[in-house]
C-alpha cells in the first residue's frame, strides 16, 4: 500500500514541525516523495499528526467481554485516532502469565487496528504476595509491570519488585496511593466529600506513596513511570525528582484535566473514577504541570464500565470512565485553554508517551512506522451512547460537544479509519 | 449543574432526597403543614383521607425499627397503603439490582417510595429513575442526609424556640458518620440561625467540616456555652472498635451530656436526640429524663413531618 | 355590576338565626373568608359555645389535581361536636364541594345532632346536592370571576369580585 496525503497541515512536535505539506508513506513506513500512490488522501484543511499513543486503556478481555471487547474498543481506539495503546493488566485473569498475553498480542494483531502494548502483572494474581516471572512475560510481549490499580500494600515486596525489574531493565508502572489511607474511600476529601456523606481519600494518600516511589527509585534506580497524578502536591513532587535526576516520568488522565470533585454534582456515578476526581485546586495545578512538562503526557485511561456497573449508588458503582474518543477533543480543550501550540499540545500523546513506551512511533520521519491521526480540529463532535464506538458508554461528558474529529487514522501505512 | 433533582419545573417539592438546596419558602411550607397535621395526631380520629388510594412503599435496605414505623404511621394517617419491605432480608441478598427492585415495584403501582439505604446518594438514583408520578421520601442514605429527621429537629426548635434567627445550636458527637448532623446544619442555616456549632474529637468531624458553614469545637464545655440547643447525636457501637476512639468510657468523659455541662448552656435550653439512645455514652440519665429534653416530643412531631413531607410531593 | 353590602347581609342573618340558638347549639366557620364572618356572627349573636374554625385542606376533593394547599391553618374545635347543632359558616357557597369536604371532616371529629349551612352568598353553579339554610343573599357571578370575602383593617366585611385564578 503506497499512501500519499495531501495538502495537509503536518504536525509532527518530535521534529517541531508544523507547515502544510505532503505525507508518504509506503511499506508501513514514513517515505519519501514517490508519484504513483495506491491512494491519495486530500487533508486540505486537516490536521496530519502521529498517531495517538495511550498508555491506559483498558480492553477489557480476557474476563470482562461483557463490559467490551477487543474488536469494540479497538474499532473506539482507531476511531479516536489512537495507533498505539498500553493495556494494564488487570484483566481476568490478570495478565501475570506469558501465554495470556501472547494470546491478548494475537487476537489485537489480528483485528490489525492499533498496537497493543500489553502491561504484565507486577505482582502474581495482582495480589501483591508473589513476583511474576517478568524476564518470561517480558519476552512475550510485555513493555513494563504494573498493578493497574490493584493496590501493593507490602512496601518490602514494592522494593523488591523495582529491584528485580532494574535488574532486566524493565520500567515498573505504578499508581501512588497509600492503600490503607485510601480504605474504603471513594471520592476527593474535601468538601464535597463531606457534604455528600461519601467516604474520602485524603490527598496525602497519594503524596505519602510518592514519596515511598520515589525513594525506592533513588534506591533502586528502577524506571518507574507513576500513573494518573491526581494531586497538586504530587506535581510539585514529580517536577523536583525530575530536577535530581532520577529515572522517573508520569502521566495524567484526561478526565483529571477538565473535571473536579464538584462535578460528582448529586452523586453523578460517572464522575466516580479512580483516582478520585479532586479539587479545583488540584485540576489547574495538573493541567498546568501537563502543559510545562512537570507531567510528561496524558492518557485516556480508557475503562469501559457497562449501564449495570454504573446504575448504583455512587460508592458501590464501578469506577472509570470511558475514553478513547474523547482523548483528541479533550486534549485539544486543554491545549487551547493554555494557549498552547498545537505541536506542544499533540506532543503530550504522540511523541512524549512514545518516548515512556520506548517505540520508534509517535513522529513523522522517514523510515518510522506510518501511524498517523488525520484530523479536523475544528469540526464538532457530540459525545452520545450513538455516537461512542466503545461498548462503554460512561463518560461523565454525554451530551457535550467538543472541537476535534478524527477524518482517516492509518497503522502501519494502512488506512484503519475513515469518519 | 443539573436542576435540582427534588425540585419539578416549577420549583415544586417532588421528592424529599435533602434539605441541601432546598429553598427557605419550601421548608417553611413544609414546617407549616406539619404544624396543621399536629392538630389532626390530637383528635380522636388521627387520620385523613388525603393519600387515600395511594400506595407508599417503605423500602428499607438498611434495617430500622424505628424510622419505619414513624413513616408507616404517617402514611396510614394519610389513608395510604403501606407496603413494608425489609430488602436487606430479602432480594439484594439474591443479587436483585436496586433499580431492579424498583422497577418491580414500580409495576405494582407505587406511588410514594420510602428509601432507606446503607449507600450515600441512593435514593438520587431512585429518584432519576422513577416514573413521573411517583415519588421518593429519602428516609436516610450513608452518612449523607436524612431530611425528614432534620426537619423534624426543626420543627421541635421552633417549637420551643419559635424564630430561628437569635439561636446558637450545637450539635455533638459523631459528626463524621452522621446523615442527620449533615441535614440539620443544612436546614438551621437556611432558615438564618447565626450559630452553628459541632462538638466532637477530630476523628468524628469530617474534613472541611466548617464549610458547611459551622463552628468546631473540640471542647465541649466551651462549644456548648450559652447554647439554645443541643443536638446529641448516637454514638453507633462500631465506632467503638478503637480506630476511631478508644472507648465508650472516655468519650462520654469528654463529650456526654451530663447536667454539669449542660449547665453551660442558657437556663432555657432545649435537649435534642435523634434516637435510639445511648444512655451513659452520650447522654447521662437525668439528662434525658430531665426537664431540658424534648427527645418525646420530636418522635410524636416527626409524625406530624412526615405526613406533611408526603401529603406534599404526593400533590406535586 | 353592584355587589350587595356585606355588612347589611351580616345583620340581616344574625336577625335570622337568632331564633335559632338552642342551648346545643355551636358554631364553625371556615378558612379564611367563612371564619372572619363566624368571628363577626359568633360575637353578634353572643354563643356560650367558643368559636370552632377549620381548614378543610386535608380533605379536599381536587388533592389530587391540585396538590396540597400552601400554608394550610390548624382546624380548632374547642368543643365536643357530638349532639351539637351546628352552624357551619362560610363566605360563598358556589360548587359545594368545600361543604362536602367540611362535613366530612365534620364527622372526624364526633356526630352532630344537626348541621346547617350559613352562607353571606350563594352564587348558584351547585355540583353536589347540597344547599344553604341561611343566606344573606343570591348574587349572580360572571363566569371568569370569583365572588370573595375581603376584611380591611378596622374589620369591615366587603363583597368583591375578582378574576379566577389560573389553575
Amino acid at each position: 500500500m503506497r499512501l500519499h496525503i495531501k495538502g495537509g497541515r503536518v504536525v509532527d512536535p518530535a521534529s517541531a514541525r508544523d507547515a502544510v505539506g505532503d505525507v508518504y508513506a509506503a511499506d508501513g513506513k514514513i517515505a519519501e516523495e514517490f508519484s504513483r500512490a495506491d491512494r491519495v488522501i486530500d487533508a486540505k484543511g486537516l490536521v496530519v499528526a502521529p498517531g495517538f499513543i495511550d498508555l491506559s486503556a483498558r480492553l477489557r478481555e480476557p474476563g470482562y467481554e461483557y463490559k467490551a471487547t477487543l474488536e469494540s474498543e479497538m474499532d473506539a481506539a482507531v476511531a479516536g485516532g489512537v495507533t498505539s495503546l498500553a493495556c494494564p493488566p488487570d484483566t481476568d485473569p490478570p495478565l501475570d502469565e506469558p501465554g495470556l498475553v501472547d494470546m491478548l498480542r494475537r487476537r489485537a494483531k489480528a483485528l490489525s487496528r492499533a498496537r497493543v502494548y500489553p502491561l504484565g502483572a507486577l505482582t502474581v494474581k495482582l495480589r501483591g504476595e508473589a513476583l511474576t516471572e517478568m524476564a518470561e512475560l517480558g519476552e512475550a510481549g510485555c513493555v513494563a509491570f504494573s498493578q493497574g490499580n490493584v493496590p501493593l500494600r507490602d512496601t518490602q515486596l514494592l522494593w523488591r519488585a523495582l529491584q528485580y525489574a532494574a535488574t532486566f531493565g524493565y520500567p515498573v508502572w505504578l499508581r501512588a496511593e497509600d492503600a490503607w489511607l485510601a480504605k474504603d474511600g471513594v471520592s476527593h476529601d474535601g468538601e464535597v466529600a463531606t457534604r455528600l456523606g461519601l467516604a474520602g481519600i485524603p490527598s496525602f494518600a497519594e503524596t505519602i506513596a510518592l514519596g515511598t516511589i520515589l525513594e525506592l527509585v533513588r534506591a533502586t534506580r528502577a524506571r518507574v513511570h507513576v500513573c494518573r497524578l491526581s494531586t497538586a502536591g504530587a506535581v510539585e513532587m514529580m517536577r523536583h525528582a525530575k530536577q535530581e535526576g532520577l529515572p522517573v516520568s508520569c502521566d495524567v488522565a484526561i478526565h483529571h484535566l477538565h473535571l473536579c470533585d464538584m462535578d460528582l454534582g448529586y452523586f453523578d456515578s460517572h464522575c466516580r473514577l479512580e483516582p478520585p476526581l479532586r479539587s479545583q485546586r488540584d485540576r489547574d495545578a495538573l493541567a498546568r504541570g501537563l502543559a510545562e512538562g512537570a507531567v510528561d503526557c496524558l492518557c485516556s485511561d480508557h475503562t469501559p464500565v457497562d449501564e449495570d456497573g454504573k446504575h448504583l449508588p455512587f460508592a458501590e458503582a464501578e469506577p472509570g470512565a470511558t475514553g478513547l474518543e474523547l482523548l483528541l477533543p479533550l486534549t485539544l480543550k486543554w491545549g487551547a485553554a493554555h494557549k498552547l501550540p498545537l505541536a506542544v499540545t499533540l506532543a503530550r500523546m504522540t511523541s512524549d508517551p512514545a518516548r515512556i513506551l520506548g517505540v520508534a512511533t509517535g513522529r513523522i520521519v522517514t523510515g518510522a512506522p506510518a501511524d498517523l491521526a488525520i484530523f479536523d480540529p475544528g469540526a464538532a463532535v457530540r459525545v452520545t451512547a450513538e455516537s461512542l464506538k466503545s461498548q462503554g458508554k460512561n463518560t461523565p461528558f454525554l451530551g457535550y460537544e467538543f472541537a476535534g474529529r478524527v477524518r482517516y487514522t492509518v497503522v502501519a501505512g494502512n488506512v484503519v479509519y475513515e469518519g | 449543574m443539573q436542576r435540582n433533582p427534588q425540585l419539578n419545573a416549577h420549583g415544586e417539592l417532588q421528592h424529599l432526597l435533602s434539605i441541601e438546596g432546598l429553598p427557605r419558602e419550601v421548608l417553611v411550607q413544609i414546617l407549616d403543614t406539619a404544624e396543621s397535621f399536629v392538630g389532626v395526631t390530637e383528635r380522636e380520629v388521627k387520620k385523613v383521607p388525603l393519600l387515600r388510594g395511594k400506595s407508599v412503599f417503605n423500602l428499607f435496605f438498611e434495617p430500622s425499627t424505628r424510622t419505619r414505623t414513624t413513616f408507616e404511621i404517617a402514611a396510614k394517617r394519610l389513608s395510604a397503603d403501606v407496603i413494608n419491605l425489609n430488602i436487606a432480608l430479602s432480594s439484594q441478598t439474591k443479587g436483585e439490582s436496586l433499580l431492579d427492585t424498583v422497577a418491580n415495584l414500580s409495576a405494582m403501582q407505587a406511588d410514594i417510595f420510602v428509601v432507606r439505604h446503607n449507600s450515600s446518594g441512593a435514593p438520587y438514583l431512585i429518584a432519576r429513575n422513577v416514573k413521573p408520578h411517583e415519588h421518593v421520601v429519602n428516609a436516610g442514605d450513608g452518612r449523607h442526609a436524612h431530611p425528614t429527621q432534620g426537619l423534624l429537629d426543626l420543627y421541635t426548635i421552633r417549637h420551643y424556640k419559635k424564630e430561628f434567627t437569635r439561636l446558637t445550636v450545637a450539635i455533638v458527637g459523631d459528626i463524621l458518620h452522621s446523615r442527620v448532623a449533615r441535614s440539620l446544619i443544612h436546614g438551621l442555616t437556611t432558615l438564618g440561625a447565626p450559630e452553628v456549632r459541632v462538638i466532637g474529637p477530630q476523628t468524628l468531624l469530617p474534613s472541611g467540616v466548617e464549610a458547611l458553614g459551622v463552628r468546631v469545637f473540640h471542647d465541649m464545655r466551651a462549644g456548648l456555652k450559652d447554647c439554645d440547643v443541643i443536638v446529641m447525636l448516637r454514638l453507633q457501637n462500631e465506632r467503638m472498635d478503637g480506630t476511631l476512639l478508644p472507648s465508650a468510657q472516655e468519650f462520654f468523659k469528654h463529650y456526654g451530656l451530663t447536667g454539669a455541662k449542660l449547665s453551660l448552656a442558657k437556663p432555657d435550653a432545649i435537649v435534642m436526640h435523634p434516637g435510639p439512645m445511648n444512655r451513659g455514652v452520650e447522654i447521662d440519665s437525668t439528662v434525658a429524663d430531665g426537664p431540658h429534653a424534648v427527645i418525646l416530643p420530636q418522635v410524636t412531631f416527626g409524625i406530624a413531618v412526615r405526613m406533611a413531607v408526603m401529603s406534599i410531593v404526593a400533590g406535586n | 355590576m353592584k355587589l350587595p353590602e356585606a355588612e347589611q347581609l351580616c345583620a340581616q342573618l344574625v336577625g335570622e338565626l337568632k331564633a335559632r340558638i338552642g342551648p346545643q347549639t355551636a358554631m364553625i366557620g371556615l378558612y379564611t373568608g367563612g371564619a372572619w364572618l363566624a368571628e363577626r356572627l359568633h360575637a353578634m349573636l353572643r354563643l356560650p359555645e367558643p368559636l370552632g374554625l377549620m381548614d378543610i385542606a386535608f380533605y379536599r376533593d381536587d388533592y389530587h389535581a391540585r396538590g396540597l394547599h400552601h400554608d394550610p391553618k390548624r382546624t380548632k374545635i374547642p368543643f365536643d361536636i357530638n349532639g351539637r347543632d351546628l352552624l357551619l359558616v362560610d363566605d360563598v357557597l358556589y360548587t359545594g364541594r368545600t361543604v362536602r369536604a367540611a362535613m366530612n371532616e365534620l364527622f372526624d371529629y364526633g356526630r352532630p345532632a344537626s348541621i346547617s349551612l350559613v352562607v353571606l352568598a350563594d352564587r348558584g353553579g351547585r355540583q353536589l346536592p347540597i344547599c344553604a339554610q341561611h343566606c344573606g343573599a343570591r348574587v349572580e357571578v360572571p363566569s371568569g370571576m370569583r365572588l370573595r370575602l375581603k376584611r380591611d383593617a378596622g374589620d369591615r366585611l366587603t363583597l368583591a369580585l375578582e378574576p379566577e385564578r389560573a389553575a
